[in-house]
């Protein structure tokens, strides 16, 4: 497995060879099926929506709708207007949402189509809306086009009536809906009336009933985008991913913000759980205590199986970060820590993790590639790899004990239900972490070593 | 109304005008039934046609193991298209490209300056990392749309490094679907890799398998039964694909077609080239191998082939006779919709049929007309705008390497026995009242479902769990679920015993909760006293 592989690390600055990230769309299209009865449109060659929810079916395994404005030669040299008109005609007619939510391509980015002028000048249904993001796919990743999805949410449909609604606004950030349900759930015991936004649970988690909706009941009401402008306060949590958005909500509708960690680990999502407690001037209840008190409970029963584990980690910055987070909690050393998307942000707030735990001879890179992480496993290995699917190229290949989380997993069922976000979270992954490190030991023991009790 | 004009009847005046070309129901009464297909997609149609770049690089490239594929353009395509395909491909010494994703990662100075600079750059870099004998360029959208030269770069890596180095301009907007890329990708690699080759054929039984990617394993199975009755196989486009091997694809004797649609065009090529002929055959479905194996010997006419064809066959059928029944048995009576590819509609309805299942609907997501009607109707086929934007070549024949295998006299003998250089598509093989839909999208894969009630739905990913949400196996036949092979006697029973766990998954029974069908109020409304 990837024996072309060096060990010999050579400076590249145009090859990249084995990501980390992927292109904006994808990301824009995720945000967008977190809006209830929401179709997302790629405007651009149909290649790219296809690849697109080829791509998220298989991290949810879940159909993942999306229509295209299907751009040939010709659209490509005089502008794709006619190709949208048609298109948001025809998908009101045949899947009658209640929004279209429009993001561009490298194609129709290249060619420089005026979404704005475009919708404008478009004859909608009653009560139908249409929304757009820009998502050249030539910068950033899939977390810029998740985020500036967001923004075109906001932009187009928040308001301000000058009367507070009441609510906090939490941004979950480029999450799993299970991530979702359990920031949901804290969320209500800190009785904290909120909007969620995006909101994928119940969208790309649907149960089987038998009758396929395609618009299931989840999602984020355009109701209640309307009404983020109303909103006391955002809670944005991932720095990286929700700074823009809470930003151009604050600039739009005066909402002030506060932008924490994702809450992964115990520090993460205790700084959730304070700035809810702030919100509602309320103690927090016995039962988040409680799951607390069970996390540490356990994170010190189990430490001697991971402290002082070199951990790799990758996948989105966010993740990451609070992957990162949580693995120095429980005494691992980070030793490689990487995201494919680009900005100097995350090298600097990873750097100050190192530097609060005292760890050294760590290192973090955004723009990264997996092959450059394998290089550098290749000349000082780890104990093991923490990220998404692609990462078991690497973990075959230096026979490296493996645990998926993030954004994509492709090659395994029900993660997407269940959290990796709140104290609940934290405790399913030390389990995925601590028995990945003991099967390992297991399996390498001689017999006189295998251990019944551990 | 039947099926099709219920369903015809929802759409506006606009979308039917274009649909119902696309949509037909089989009536073996009415001669040469005409079908539309390859043109556009509307916009806003929930299609599951990809683009032009995904038949180039997806399906006829990518599956090469020993060239270093490199996508020019922003990260997305060439992410998408890593690992994703399961052309399965192994090597003696383990290295392998297909492992990888290669890509300029184009950022907006790449796009607004231009990206030549990049890409020379990212051969270097791979050059020096890698040092592959080969490099494959293959363009995104905005690649053709700020104009870079990929073809000036390539002949000059060529002259530089002294490697194969082939550009392919398959940008996704061109064409209406995959098509249009697998024809870019045939051109390139029949002007510049098939026949260049100086490794002669071993034996005379000497054949390529075109058209077969080795998902799942299908070529090793297909190459299995092959080499077993005594056949060489010199290369397979593309699937295990070797570019040493593919260069000398011009000495075997035979070329063996079976995705139709995304290499018909090397084919034709190579007979007009290199004199050599080629049958469609099909290696899906028990009686289809049979046949194909069968169709094999008859072209090379010998009696001992013929026999030791006859020989495997009844080797093959005899180890797998009981797990057939068994499988039969659990399927009988079944009935299926399939929507994939350009071929495979038409291949796994005969392995349906090997186990008793009726095809119900069948329908291409890139096909052109003949792949429908077969290949007599390709001279009526008018060329439209699309289609003329993407480059047909045109070759004569090789004076030094053109060489025919039959003789005239041999070669009008077999014409009228088996499909020599010809395809008859798939319309022939389906019964009266079942559909053919083109381009079938999310809607109508829906509205049939309900209207015909198969009860398996072959398809892709992206319709996979809307079908089953609605109570209805979905079995993908792009990536086989992530098993296979299914080619072959052996595959046909992969095929049998995935479809027979697939319907009868206990979960299936559960779908409906106790209380939805019991009132569970009824005690203490009833009973007073409790």
């Amino acid at each position: 497995m990837l024996n072309l592989t060096p060990k010999k690390i050579y400076e590249r600055s145009a090859l990249r060879v084995n990501p980390c990230k992927t292109c904006q769309p994808v990301g824009a299209l995720y945000a967008a099926l977190g809006v209830h009865k929401c179709m997302p449109h790629s405007h651009g060659s149909q290649g790219c929506v296809s690849y697109h929810r080829t791509f998220l079916t298989r991290h949810f395994k879940e159909p993942a709708i999306a229509s295209t404005s299907s751009f040939t030669e010709g659209a490509s040299v005089f502008g794709g207007g006619s190709n949208l008109k048609t298109g948001v005609k025809n998908v009101f007619d045949i899947y009658d949402p209640d929004i279209i939510a429009v993001h561009t391509t490298c194609l129709s980015e290249t060619i420089g189509d005026d979404l704005n002028a475009y919708i404008q000048d478009m004859d909608l249904p009653e009560g139908k809306i249409v929304v757009h993001t820009n998502t050249p796919s030539y910068v950033g990743s899939h977390i810029n086009g998740f985020f500036n999805m967001m923004c075109g949410f906001i932009n187009y449909l928040s308001q301000s009536t000058g009367v507070k609604n009441g609510k906090t606004a939490i941004f979950p950030g480029f999450v799993n809906p299970g991530d979702i349900r359990e920031m949901k759930k804290i969320a209500k015991l800190m009785n904290v009336p909120f909007v969620m936004f995006p909101d994928q649970s119940g969208v790309m988690d649907a149960p089987m009933s038998g009758h396929y909706e395609m618009y299931p009941k989840g999602g984020t009401t355009i109701p209640e985008i309307v009404g983020l402008g109303d909103c006391e306060k955002v809670l944005a949590l991932g720095e990286l991913t929700c700074e823009e958005p809470a930003n151009v909500l604050e600039r739009k509708c005066g909402v002030p913000y506060e932008l924490l960690p994702l809450p992964i680990g115990i520090e993460g999502t205790d700084r959730f759980v304070m700035a809810l407690s702030e919100i509602s001037h309320d103690d927090v209840p016995y039962e988040l205590e409680e799951e607390r008190g069970q996390l540490v409970d356990v994170m010190l029963d189990a430490h001697p199986y991971y402290h002082d584990k070199k951990v790799a980690i990758f996948g989105d910055p966010d993740t990451v970060l609070g992957l990162t987070s949580f693995a120095l909690e429980l005494g691992m050393i980070p030793k490689y820590v990487i995201t494919g998307t680009p900005g100097e942000g995350f090298v600097r707030k990873a750097t100050a993790l190192f530097d609060k735990f005292g760890v050294f001879d760590c290192t973090a890179k955004a723009g990264a590639d997996l092959f450059e992480l394998h290089q550098w496993i290749k000349n000082e290995s780890v104990d093991l790899l923490l990220g998404t699917s692609y990462g078991k190229q690497i973990a075959k290949a230096e026979d490296i004990p493996f645990v998926r989380a993030g954004f994509p997993v492709l090659d395994r069922y029900a993660h997407s239900y269940f959290p990796i976000v709140g104290y609940r979270g934290a405790l399913r992954l030390l389990e995925l972490i601590s028995n990945a490190l003991m099967d390992r030991r297991d399996k390498d023991a001689a017999d006189e070593d295998l251990d019944v009790v551990m | 109304m039947n099926a099709r004009e219920v369903l015809l009847d929802k759409y506006s005046a606009r979308v039917y005008k274009n649909r119902k070309e696309h949509i037909i129901e089989v009536d073996k009464n009415i001669p040469d039934q005409q079908i539309t297909a390859n043109t556009r997609t509307i916009p806003g149609i929930m299609t599951n046609r990809g683009c032009c770049y995904a038949g180039c690089k997806g399906v006829v490239l990518g599956p090469i193991k020993d060239v270093l594929t490199l996508t020019h353009g922003p990260i997305g395509c060439g992410f998408y298209s890593w690992g994703t395909r399961r052309n399965k491909a192994r090597t003696e010494s383990g290295e392998n490209f297909i492992q990888y994703c290669f890509s300029t990662d184009m950022q907006e100075p790449d796009i607004v300056f231009g990206g030549e600079k990049k890409l020379r750059q990212a051969i270097k870099e791979a050059m020096e990392i890698f040092n592959p004998k080969c490099i494959l360029i293959c363009s995104t959208c905005p690649v053709g749309l700020i104009g870079d030269d990929i073809h000036a770069v390539a002949a000059e890596t060529e002259k530089e490094y002294g490697i194969t180095c082939i550009a392919f301009s398959c940008e996704g907007y061109k064409g209406v679907s995959q098509s249009g890329g697998h024809h870019i990708a045939n051109n390139g690699l029949m002007r510049r890799v098939i026949g260049t080759g100086d490794r002669p054929a071993k034996t005379k039984y000497s054949v390529n398998i075109l058209g077969e990617y080795n998902i799942g394993g299908d070529s090793w199975e297909i190459e299995r039964v092959l080499k077993k009755i005594g056949y060489e196989v010199v290369s397979v486009f593309t699937g295990n694909g070797s570019i040493e091997a593919i260069k000398n694809s011009h000495h075997a004797n035979l070329n063996l077609v079976q995705c139709h649609r995304s290499i018909n065009y090397i084919a034709e090529m190579m007979k007009t080239k290199y004199g050599t002929d080629w049958i469609k055959v099909n290696f899906i479905g028990l009686e289809a191998t049979i046949s194909s194996l069968r169709d094999m010997a008859a072209f090379f006419g010998d009696p001992e082939l013929s026999a030791r064809t006859e020989e495997v066959i009844a080797e093959e059928l005899a180890a797998i006779a009981e797990e057939r029944e068994y499988y039969r048995s659990k399927l009988k009576g079944k009935t299926a919709a399939l929507y994939v590819g350009g071929s495979r509609a038409h291949h796994y309805q005969l392995l349906l049929k090997d186990f008793g299942v009726e095809t119900v609907l069948a329908g291409y997501e890139f096909a052109h007309r003949d792949d429908y009607e077969g290949r007599d109707v390709i001279p009526t086929i008018k060329e439209d705008a699309d289609s003329k934007n993407i480059e047909s070549i045109e070759v004569e024949a090789d004076p030094e390497k053109f060489r025919v295998y039959l003789s005239p006299e041999r070669y009008e003998e077999l014409k009228g026995k088996i499909q020599l250089d010809t395809y008859d598509g798939m319309i022939k093989d389906m019964n009266s009242g079942s559909i053919v839909v083109d381009d079938l999208n999310h809607f109508e894969t829906k509205e049939f479902t309900r209207l015909l009630k198969p009860d398996i739905f072959f398809s892709g990913i992206k319709d996979k769990y809307e079908i089953q949400k609605n109570g209805v196996l979905s079995r993908q036949l792009h990536s086989y679920d992530y098993s296979g092979p299914y080619a072959g006697f052996n595959g046909a029973i992969n095929f049998g015993r995935d479809l027979t766990m697939g319907l009868y998954t206990p979960a299936w029974g559960y779908i409906n909760p106790p209380w939805k069908t019991k009132s569970v109020l009824k005690a203490s409304l009833a009973g007073g006293d409790k």
